[in-house]
């Protein structure tokens, strides 16, 4: 019973960690409390359900488009809404992205309609794996297992590539990236695309376990987002811990004490934190300057 | 040498918003040599080198800044780089969660050629042997001088033609300040022309060809560093020394002479 809370809780977690992820990456460059995020993983979720069932086309090809649009979807919205903000303030970006956030569920709702639909995009969930007398679905297994490659692959892409180091100097000095040569622009650009895209695939898994809806991420932004405080929101690394951590404790807690003050635990966790650890339990100590 | 000289700014003004910083400026510097920019706090030496890298949005105001025949004034600052001008801001302005080897190579980061930008570290390791020693080490754990010896090679690995400093010296030992002195003097003979922003006028003026004083927003001297030395306010204000006892006098006929101009 035990080990069978602490998997569900780690596949659960998993994409707790990737929106947490995905939002840690734009708030480390951008310093933008991305509210948005949900949405954009949502709308690139219908994206590939519209490919699938309205025009036909086999499940890859399907996510493949869904995961180009959301890349896309991040640049656009870099592009088109917070560059154009000179000097904004923290306000300013959160007033801004509760708005982008509005847009796109407004657009979600106009297009595809607010009645929840079914989305398993595999038929995962009901195909099941016996170990001892734990069960795991397939979806758990992919899940967990995709989450794990693609953390893999950004860790990688961060540390090892030159392209990554651009654009962890740039989180670091703007100006010293600047004059540099580095095209701040660009990467900040590139840095919501990115974002989007990993939302996108926390998305995708998200939906074949609830109802795909406008407010299908409702609930993942709100648990990525205490992830991420747990976390520290500065540490890609912390908010990944943050999410599995989430995650396993959401499910304990279920099953234990109160199945209905679940989704509750990550507003206790997040108040706890900031009681305690206002930087997040991972968080390093450096001093930005001003 | 009486080529087209590298650098030409023509009458620039620069305003934080509605408060004008830099008033009127021209100068010229000519390839290869070390021009040296003095004055006290607040005159504005500092908003001319940042006006010249197009970091401040819409600067300047008025005038002209040719680089190598070519105006970049309204550049953005990532272009004129890549033309060949480098900064290295006062503060030093490491990537404080880089390592210093990659803090280095950022300095790379806009050239296409990799074996020269690693014969170009070699070098940089060469001139600073501490940094080859601490490469993996967090740079914001470096102290204040290794970060300053990391900005002047990050520079360097940009391969400038023209490179802006702003003041090295601050917040150095007077020992650490002649090495850094020393390296570069060094960086120029190997053909990089110099403006350096500086306090320490003893300093500069001992290792710059020219020189130009500024005050409130205005170059109010210019000249050979020589002759600069030898000029008597210039030795008043800022080399210490000279008629001491006269100071206020001094500073009375220093305001006059700046009315006439």
């Amino acid at each position: 019973m035990f080990t069978q809370l602490i998997i569900t809780g780690i596949s659960i977690g998993s994409l707790y960690a990737l929106m947490a992820l995905a939002m840690s990456i734009i708030y480390k460059t951008s310093h933008t409390p991305n509210f948005a995020q949900g949405e954009m993983a949502m709308i690139s979720t219908f994206v590939a359900f519209a490919l699938q069932t309205t025009y036909q086309f086999p499940l890859g090809i399907a996510l493949l488009g869904a995961l180009l649009f959301s890349l896309i979807l991040g640049v656009v919205i870099e592009f088109c809404f917070l560059r154009r903000a000179k000097n904004p303030t923290i306000v300013d970006l959160i007033v801004m992205t509760i708005g982008i956030q509005l847009i796109i569920q407004g657009i979600a709702g106009w297009k595809w309609g607010a009645e929840q639909k079914d989305f398993p995009f595999l038929d995962l969930d009901s195909q099941l794996v016996h170990f001892g007398d734990v069960v795991i679905s397939h979806l758990n297994i992919l899940t967990i297992g995709t989450s794990l490659v693609l953390m893999l692959l950004l860790y990688l892409f961060f540390q090892h590539t030159r392209m990554g180091t651009a654009m962890r100097a740039t989180q670091q000095n703007e100006v010293a990236a600047k004059i540099n040569g580095i095209r701040v622009n660009r990467i900040k650009a590139f840095t919501w695309g990115i974002s989007s895209f990993v939302g996108a695939v926390a998305g995708l898994f998200f939906a074949p376990i609830s109802t795909l809806d406008p407010y299908l991420m409702w609930e993942p932004l709100i648990k990525g987002f205490a992830a991420a405080v747990l976390g520290g929101m500065t540490s890609l690394g912390g908010a990944v811990l943050g999410g599995y951590l989430l995650g396993i404790i959401e499910n304990l807690f279920g099953a234990y004490i109160s199945l209905e003050f679940k989704s509750t635990v990550a507003f206790v966790i997040i108040v706890l934190v900031l009681w305690f650890r206002p930087s997040g339990l991972f968080a390093k100590h450096y001093q930005r300057k001003v | 040498m009486s080529t087209a000289p590298l650098l030409k700014i023509n009458n620039i003004e620069t305003y934080y918003d509605l408060l004008l910083a830099v008033n009127g400026v021209s100068l010229s510097v000519e390839s290869g040599k070390i021009t040296a920019i003095l004055g006290s706090n607040g005159a504005g030496k500092t908003t001319v080198l940042r006006t010249i890298m197009g970091l401040l949005d819409d600067q300047p105001n008025k005038g002209t800044i040719e680089f190598d025949g070519t105006r970049i004034d309204g550049k953005e600052t990532e272009d004129i780089v890549r033309r060949g001008i480098s900064y290295i801001p006062e503060g030093r302005e490491v990537f404080p969660e880089l390592t210093a080897r990659e803090n280095l190579l950022m300095g790379g980061f806009i050239r296409k050629n990799k074996n020269e930008v690693n014969s170009d570290l070699q070098k940089v390791y060469e001139y600073f042997p501490v940094l080859a020693e601490r490469e993996k080490q967090l740079a914001g754990t470096l102290s204040g001088g290794q970060q300053q010896m990391l900005a002047i090679g990050r520079a360097l690995l940009n391969r400038p033609r023209l490179l802006l400093m702003d003041e090295p010296s601050l917040g150095l030992s007077p020992l650490l300040v002649k090495e850094i002195f020393a390296i570069i003097r060094t960086i120029n003979e190997a053909g990089v022309t110099i403006i350096l922003v500086e306090q320490n006028a003893n300093m500069a003026l001992g290792i710059a060809h020219d020189g130009v004083i500024m005050e409130n927003g205005r170059f109010v001297r210019s000249g050979t560093a020589a002759a600069l030395l030898e000029d008597k306010d210039v030795q008043e204000f800022y080399l210490g020394g000279g008629e001491s006892e006269d100071s206020v006098k001094g500073y009375q006929r220093w305001k006059r002479k700046k009315r006439w101009r």
